[in-house]
């Protein structure tokens, strides 16, 4: 799989100046309003700095006010950084996608049949263009006439072409590939500004990006939280002035700032634009954070067999003769015209026919001879013999057809033959020679290495499959228990894929599917989580909300894992930002009091050097905890297999815990270091 | 010792069977209840043109709370105003002023039960048996009608037809009342009244006194008794007839009286866990809440005992070292006053038997931790109500922390909910703190009878008994001013009504969405982890933000003490 690769590319270098220019742009008050836990970071920074001036004209200690303002721009430095380091890694990737496009000329079709050369930024939506064999597509499109073969590399890092054909499900070509051989015309599906790559762009952009539901659902609940400690703090100077106690305006400042959740305010844009970067790493591309996000919730996996369950590829397992041909003459025909085929159907024949014993001299019958590649209009291909023997092979029809053009008749059990092979699941692909159909050679599906474990990873999650195959149903059941499938549907048609989806959304399960032909779209569009693939038609990308640049069906999966490990991350890192409170109240309020009311320092139970020392440490530790854990809000936290109970109990244990118990020793040691300096 | 072992079990053997009473009782479906009290409810319904059976929206039903409620608290109020020229009063109390007479009536209409007057001297035998024991029969039910309706449009497990409302509020609180609350408080005041509590509307008895040097004749109030108190401790309410509250031998005469009225404090909030139980048909989930809930509690009372087992401190020079027997009644003893102080400050009670303004610092910081948490049993249907609220928080995290989007049983839970959800969390500390600063920042509204952390203290407990509605006070407190009788009223309705109703709106709003069915993908609520989870929400989410206000009142009281 091509994401995976993608996902070991060693990284590029960071630009560390470009991230810390992008730091200090977040300050603008306007980015920052954006974000309530970070606003009022802010705010304290500001009124810290206000009192420094005035501290040290009033002789008292103006280092102590100066030092907290600097430790909180750092804090908000930090968090902004944060932002701007998740959206330089995703940008990254999408940006040197988007390079080539920049570039490109188009021959656009007028409407009174003209040619003219435009750039490819000007194209509109429905405009239609002509690209030939050598030239890069100038947009994303629909292939309307012609079939070419493409190389996709610039957008999938997949270097083998792939067929795209007009009028079929694999007519979607995407802006930056290479058309390799024919011509095609194509319509233009997307305006500038609007292609894949400019959503992909726009979801990892800090400022102009849309909040995710769930996103804004614990932003709200970080405002609330930091209005509780907004109102604990103010309140607290009357209170303290009733029983005689002098509070610091800078400690106030440095109480509010440790209680409020920093952490996770400071992470959750990161957090949310990691999760988008992530999902682009794999080449899927959402058109909403919403899709990556739901993604995590799905139920009910609708997966494809073909791609997902068992490998594109078919492989050859049985030569299969009409009549009273010898199955040996069968063998080595498929062999003969299989050589230079560069399918790996083609290359299974031959390693059939060799398992079988054919004669390895035999490929010497082929020297200088001319090879037919396979090609979407004949849907044939073969060899001509230096010896004048024509051998062909290709699907059923189509070698029927052949046979007749050349005065040959079908053989009375040819259907037959057929029949019973794809009766058995397999497809079947004739051969002749000359007049005569020889046979069909059975072409069966090999179920993926793994995935057998995958699903039932799956299963441990909770989230139940649905094999969506063609097949009939003995087939389709014999594969669906091999591969450990929780459920089938067999013979599917999109109406059937489409009632499926509505049945499992009224069980209120969410849904997940992936489909890339026309018919698709309607249960694209119903489906929770639509993943189309992209050399799909328009329609299909149009009604999914998610794309994959693979075109691999199997990246379902891959989709639910990121949704889960985005949810994941922001919920642990809430618990832990909350946790962390318990540690920084024991910190702060002794030294809050102590000037005033030194009985107060039985609370500190970390026996602190000095309330100075014991603020800044917790001020320190509130600001160095978003750069400690910015690695992990950009990786997301390990997903494992397992079931909700398991995830929730260990979770809870490392950062609720975790969250509760490491402030102490960290604030510890810091007050320990500055210790040394005061 | 004894006494508390007879209390807890009392509790616990009655709470089974009344629980399973209850949940008979409130069905939805129809059952033997129906004819024998069908008796009496129809002829109400009629009475009020009632259709029993119309199922409410949410908002229809907030709406009928809001009316009657508005009704309520209007006539009371003329009630009290207006006593002196209404019969059914023997002693000739005058009116109250209208300020005292609003928060009265307030105080009464949220099952609160706050007072700022004495009830023998200030209230009418009219005022209290009929402006106040009604209160204290309507406001449980109230609160038991909309945890019913919050049950059954979010909990049922697995609902036997479609609902398309939450329920009929008039159906539901005169269920409560006619088939939970009466029955049952007839039955405590016939044996309160047989322990000697008294039950008369006679005028107050004018005694001679055994000794006529310090006075001739004393003035002993009577009236009855016997009932009010019944309800004012079965139901949360804890308003009682006379001003010292169950710690005066007329309301509170022996032992036994004693052991009866502690049990009642928590019998029906911990019989409703069984009833929610198994009108829900989630019995794991409702004993992973009793779990956390007896935790809590266990944690409270132990503290508090131990409190005030301990010296009191301004009297430590003065006398023999031994328990802190200040404000308490020796015939009770430390431990059951102890008992009693925190169980009425967890059940959103308010009544008392000794003087909580003379606790130990420590003890007294407890009672106000509990009254923050209010979710300790709490008040009847609030307290599981106000649990929920925590609940939902605490599944918003758990969701996230398993992958899924946040859901609360299946349902999602997004902007709309966590905004009004934050908005109930949110407006305790706001009003609580915000109103204490104000009180102590503006000069001589205070009206504390004591300087420093300990006035402070009795300030934070005054306005945190009045956002929890439980109605105990430092009662030290001069608070029978109009700041105290007005802001305390702001403070009444809010911690009455937000954290009811915000709820029974996310019920609402949820039971419109999709269910996903409860597999192994999605948030385990009933197993030991979320517990653990809702109860370090509660600790966090509530303590945390009145740790410092503590820190001055109690906890620097403490320190100075020396402990």
């Amino acid at each position: 799989m091509s994401h995976t690769e993608l996902a070991k590319q060693p990284r590029r270098s960071l630009p560390t100046g470009q991230i810390f220019i992008g730091a200090v742009k977040g300050l603008a008050p306007h980015l920052l309003a954006r974000n309530p836990v970070m606003a009022v970071v802010a705010i304290g920074t500001v009124v810290c700095f206000g009192l420094t001036p005035i501290a040290f004209a009033q002789g008292e200690n103006g280092g102590f006010a100066l030092t907290i303002a600097l430790l909180l721009l750092a804090t908000v430095l930090f968090a902004t950084g944060a932002e701007s380091l998740a959206e330089s890694r995703g940008k990254a990737h999408a940006g040197a996608l988007r390079k080539t496009k920049g570039e490109l000329r188009a021959a656009k079709l007028n409407a009174d049949g003209t040619i003219s050369n435009v750039t490819a930024d000007s194209l509109r939506k429905g405009d239609r263009v002509k690209v030939v064999a050598g030239e890069l597509i100038p947009a994303d499109g629909d292939i309307v006439k012609g079939a070419a073969s493409i190389n996709e590399s610039a957008v999938t890092g997949e270097s083998a072409p792939v067929l795209r054909e007009a009028g079929t499900d694999n007519s979607g070509v995407s802006a930056g590939t290479k058309v390799l051989s024919d011509y095609v015309i194509i319509a233009v599906s997307a305006n500038p500004g609007e292609s894949l790559l400019d959503r992909m762009i726009a979801l990892v952009e800090g400022a102009s990006r849309q909040k995710t539901p769930s996103e804004l659902a614990l932003s709200v609940l970080l405002s609330m939280l930091t209005l509780v400690f907004l109102i604990v703090v103010v309140t607290l100077v009357p209170m303290a002035a009733f029983v005689g106690v002098e509070t610091s305006a800078v400690m106030l400042v440095a109480l509010l700032v440790c209680l409020i959740p920093t952490t996770i305010g400071g992470l959750l844009p990161a957090i949310g634009i990691a999760g988008m970067e992530r999902a682009l790493r794999a080449n899927l591309v959402a058109k909403s954070g919403k899709a990556v996000e739901i993604a995590g919730s799905i139920d009910t996996l609708l997966l494809d067999k073909t791609g997902t369950i068992t490998l594109g590829d078919r492989r050859a397992t049985e030569f299969a003769p009409c009549q009273q041909v010898p199955r040996q003459r069968l063998r080595d025909v498929a062999y003969l015209t299989s050589l230079e085929d560069p399918t790996p159907e083609g290359k299974s024949i031959v390693t059939l026919a060799t398992e079988l014993g054919v004669d390895a001299r035999l490929s010497e019958e082929a020297d200088g001879a001319t090879f037919e590649a396979f090609s979407a209009e004949t849907r044939l291909s073969g060899v001509d013999l230096t010896s004048g023997r024509k051998l062909r092979k290709g699907a059923p029809n189509a070698i029927a057809e052949w046979v007749k053009n050349q005065g040959g008749e079908v053989p009375s059990d040819y259907n037959q033959v057929i029949e019973r092979i794809s009766r058995d699941g397999a497809t079947p692909i004739a051969v002749a020679e000359g007049k005569q159909i020889l046979g069909v050679v059975a072409l069966s599906d090999v179920i993926k290495s793994g995935i057998a474990e995958k699903f039932a990873e799956l299963r441990a999650m909770g989230i139940k499959t649905v094999m969506i195959t063609g097949d009939n149903p003995i087939t389709a059941s014999a594969i669906a228990a091999t591969a450990g499938v929780d459920d089938y549907i067999a013979e599917a048609t999109p109406e059937r894929k489409l009632a499926l989806i509505r049945e499992e959304q009224a069980s209120g399960r969410l849904v997940a599917m992936v489909g890339d032909g026309t018919n698709d779209a309607p249960a694209l569009a119903q489906a929770d989580l639509g993943l189309a693939m992209n050399s799909g038609t328009q329609a299909a990308r149009e009604a999914a909300n998610m794309v994959d640049l693979d075109s691999d069906p199997g990246k379902l999966i891959s989709a639910v894992e990121i949704g889960k490990q985005l949810l994941i991350t922001r919920g642990a890192l809430t618990t832990f930002s909350l946790a962390n409170d318990v540690a920084k109240y024991f910190v702060i309020l002794p030294a809050l009091f102590a000037a005033s009311f030194p009985a107060l320092g039985v609370l500190d139970v970390m026996n602190l050097h000095s309330p100075t020392s014991a603020v800044l440490a917790a001020v320190l530790f509130n600001a160095l905890i978003i750069p400690a854990l910015i690695p992990f809000a950009l990786r997301g936290v390990s997903v494992k297999a397992a079931s909700a109970t398991e995830l929730l109990r260990r979770n809870l244990l490392i950062y609720g815990l975790g969250g509760l118990l490491l402030p102490f020793p960290a604030i510890k040691l810091l007050d320990m270091l500055i210790a040394l300096f005061i | 010792m004894n006494d508390m072992i007879a209390i807890y079990a009392l509790v616990a053997l009655l709470s089974v069977p009344l629980g399973i009473y209850i949940a008979y009782a409130l069905s939805t479906e129809s059952n033997r209840l129906d004819t024998l009290f069908g008796v009496i409810e129809k002829p109400i319904y009629r009475l009020a043109g009632v259709n029993s059976q119309h199922t409410m929206t949410w908002q229809v039903y907030a709406l009928a709370i809001f009316k009657l409620h508005v009704g309520l608290i209007l006539l009371a109020w003329l009630v009290f105003m207006g006593q002196g020229l209404l019969p059914l009063n023997p002693d000739g109390i005058p009116g109250m002023p209208w300020d005292m007479a609003l928060h009265t009536a307030v105080s009464f209409a949220t099952n609160t039960n706050q007072q700022h007057y004495s009830g023998q001297a200030q209230l009418s035998h009219l005022s209290q048996t009929f402006a106040i024991v009604t209160l204290q029969f309507l406001t449980p039910a109230t609160g038991l009608a909309v945890l019913v309706a919050i049950v059954r449009t979010l909990l049922v497990a697995k609902p036997a037809k479609v609902l398309k409302g939450v329920g009929n509020y008039y159906h539901d609180l005169t269920r409560s009342v006619i088939r939970v609350l009466l029955p049952l408080a007839a039955v405590v005041a016939l044996l309160l009244t047989w322990q000697g509590v008294p039950a008369s509307y006679q005028a107050a008895h004018q005694v001679d006194m055994l000794d006529p040097q310090v006075e001739e004749t004393q003035s002993i109030p009577l009236g009855p008794v016997a009932s009010m108190v019944a309800i004012k401790q079965l139901g949360t309410n804890g308003g009682g007839w006379y001003g010292p509250n169950s710690s005066v031998p007329l309301e509170n005469p022996t032992p036994l009286a004693n052991v009866i009225e502690t049990a009642s404090l928590t019998l029906i909030p911990v019989a409703l866990l069984i009833a929610i139980a198994l009108i829900s048909g989630r019995r794991r989930l409702m004993m992973g809440i009793g779990a956390v809930m007896i935790a809590f509690s266990l944690v409270s009372t132990s503290v508090v005992i131990y409190s005030e087992r301990m010296p009191n401190a301004a009297l430590v020079e003065l006398s023999q070292p031994g328990a802190n027997l200040e404000g308490k009644e020796l015939r009770f003893g430390t431990d059951l006053s102890a008992l009693w102080g925190s169980w009425t400050t967890q059940t959103s009670n308010g009544s008392v038997n000794a003087m909580h303004d003379s606790f130990n610092p420590m003890g007294g910081m407890m009672l106000m931790m509990d009254m923050f948490v209010n979710v300790t049993f709490g008040g009847i249907g609030v307290g599981l109500i106000g649990f929920f609220l925590y609940l939902m928080l605490a599944a918003f995290v758990g969701s996230l922390m398993v992958g899924r989007a946040p859901e609360l049983f299946g349902k999602p839970l997004e902007t709309r909910e966590m905004r009004w959800i934050s908005l109930a969390i949110l407006a305790q500390p706001l009003v609580i703190l915000g109103l204490s600063a104000l009180t102590v920042a503006m000069p001589g509204t205070a009206a504390n009878s004591n300087p420093g952390f300990h006035g402070l203290s009795q300030v934070l407990y005054e306005f945190t008994s009045a956002f929890a509605n439980n109605g105990s006070g430092f009662e030290g407190l001069g608070d029978a001013t109009p700041w105290w009788n007005l802001a305390c009223v702001v403070a009444l309705l809010i911690g009455r009504f937000l954290p009811m109703l915000v709820p029974l709106a996310v019920a609402g709003w949820l039971a419109a969405k999709r269910t996903a069915p409860a597999g192994r993908g999605t948030l385990p609520m009933d197993s030991p982890a979320f517990m653990g989870l809702t109860a370090g929400v509660i600790v966090i989410v509530n303590l945390l933000g009145f740790l410092p206000a503590l820190v001055l009142g109690p906890i620097a009281e403490s320190v100075v003490q020396g402990f």
